[in-house]
């Protein structure tokens, strides 16, 4: 019997000295954290998407709360979250105009009715590892003829945490809808494809990379920019311009009036714009 | 033998022939939940030694002074999780205030292995076999280099696997398993392995 009561005893004086210490020490050791580092973390979507440039929702507001990074950095989180922030902080923000993905490829794979191959053409049967980094570092740099283009085997897929971005037909595509601009697609896309692009100002888009000159480009590809210039010529903006092969639209400039989509003669330039004839 | 030859000796065991992990099959819980990533099986390894060399201390300590003046031998398992549990307390607080840079590469893994089964085994060992206050300190630290030895390694193995195709039916978990496995064979290369 007195054995029981020994080892009770010394145990539960053991539990109680040890949770004393803790109780001290828990004094002694107290961290004061400022409430509003809870309260920016809480205004945060919480998706740790790293969007932002630091690692997570946490360490944003963290480097919010000292001043080290300005609100509204958030994507995911958009102008509820930058309005959300400034109120906690004691600021007034600036409206965060919200901006999602744009693939800058076309190359579908596809045959058309008469069995050709139509969009981007392939070299070859790719055999390797089922990854968009690790195609393009194989010999040739990888499958595709085009040297620009969309692998499709889905590294922003799988980056994606809002399930906003898809291969369709062999080509990367983004659902507006769904997208929130935090860009962790574009930093696993080798080929640089992926850029940031505000929302509403590109309803008229140039969705191809390539830089080749237009007689490669071809080769490689029915959906290529081939440089010809057309739609410089015909833009009464003066928004878009050739270079380096390739036509590029200044936004600033640009009113989405969609002519330069009519001439393009290769159709890579889309005019999404509701109202707009569908680009056939 | 003498007293530095005991130490490498369990130094050896502890590293190489008898790895908590892929020998003794300790601690498989965080071997398998935080290995999918090199950083983070980085992290808890370092995680691991440090609570481990505390405990196997903390736990010499109770054992000589408290439990065997007392006839409470019988105890040990109880009384090591207490001490062990209390002390990763204490010490995580004292990292937060004092050393919050430690705090902020080990903070999240400490409590998670509070009553993790090598941190417990590591204690218990120490007193099956007999060890002194020293062997026990350096016993505990290299186990945990032996655990982060193992789960680097198994870390390393699992982020190719995750990009290399395998069978539909083996992906994720059991070709994790598999591989882990593999490794532990390739670990019982190491037995009889000895300090002369």
């Amino acid at each position: 019997m007195t054995e029981i009561l020994i080892a009770i005893g010394i145990l539960g004086g053991m539990g109680l000295i040890f949770g004393l210490v803790l109780s001290v020490a828990s004094k002694v050791f107290y961290v004061e954290s400022d409430p509003r580092l809870e309260e920016l973390t809480q205004a945060l979507p919480g998706a740790n998407c790293g969007g932002c440039g630091y690692s997570g929702c946490a360490a944003y507001a963290q480097a919010v709360l000292e001043g080290k990074a300005p609100i509204g950095k958030c994507a995911s989180g958009g102008d509820d979250a930058a309005q959300a922030m400034a109120q906690i902080m004691g600021v007034k923000a600036e409206k965060v105009t919200r901006r999602v993905a744009l693939v800058r490829c076309a190359g579908y794979k596809g045959v058309d009715e008469n069995g050709k191959d139509i969009g981007a053409k392939m070299k070859g049967e790719y055999e390797g590892i089922h990854d968009c980094l690790a195609a393009s570092k194989v010999a040739g740099r990888g499958p595709l003829i085009c040297k620009f283009g969309c692998l499709g085997f889905g590294n922003c897929t799988k980056a994606c945490q809002y399930d906003a971005i898809h291969i369709v037909n062999g080509v990367a595509k983004v659902d507006d809808t769904k997208c929130v601009g935090c860009m962790s697609c574009a930093a696993q896309c080798p080929r640089h494809l992926i850029i940031p692009v505000e929302y509403g100002k590109r309803n008229v888009v140039v969705a191809c990379a390539s830089q080749a000159k237009g007689s490669v480009t071809i080769r490689g590809c029915t959906a290529g920019c081939i440089g010809c210039g057309l739609c410089q010529k015909i833009c009464p903006n003066d928004a878009i311009h050739v270079d380096h092969n390739l036509a590029s639209i200044d936004y600033d400039k640009c009113d989405s009036c969609g002519l330069c989509a009519t001439v393009c003669p290769k159709k890579l330039i889309a005019n999404t714009k509701p109202e707009a004839a569908p680009v056939k | 033998m003498s007293y530095i030859q005991s130490l490498l000796g369990i130094l050896l065991s502890a590293v190489l022939t008898e790895n908590f992990i892929l020998v003794k099959f300790y601690g498989i819980c965080p071997f398998m939940g935080v290995s999918k990533k090199m950083d983070t099986a980085l992290g808890m390894g370092m995680a691991v030694t440090f609570v481990m060399g505390i405990a196997s201390a903390a736990t010499w300590l109770v054992n000589s002074f408290i439990l065997i003046p007392l006839d409470l031998e019988y105890m040990q398992t109880v009384a090591f999780i207490l001490v062990i549990a209390s002390i990763v307390q204490v010490v995580e607080m004292f990292l937060k205030k004092s050393v919050p840079a430690l705090y902020q590469a080990l903070g999240i893994y400490l409590p998670l292995i509070t009553t993790n089964c090598a941190v417990l085994g590591a204690a218990l060992v120490n007193v099956q076999k007999g060890y002194d206050f020293l062997q026990s300190v350096v016993y505990g630290v290299t186990g945990g280099l032996g655990f982060t030895l193992a789960i680097v390694l198994f870390a390393s193995i699992r982020e190719r696997v995750s990009n290399a195709e395998c069978p539909k039916s083996f992906e994720g978990f059991p070709i994790a398993l598999i591989s882990a496995g593999l490794l532990a064979l390739a670990f019982m290369g190491f037995s009889g392995l000895k300090i002369f």
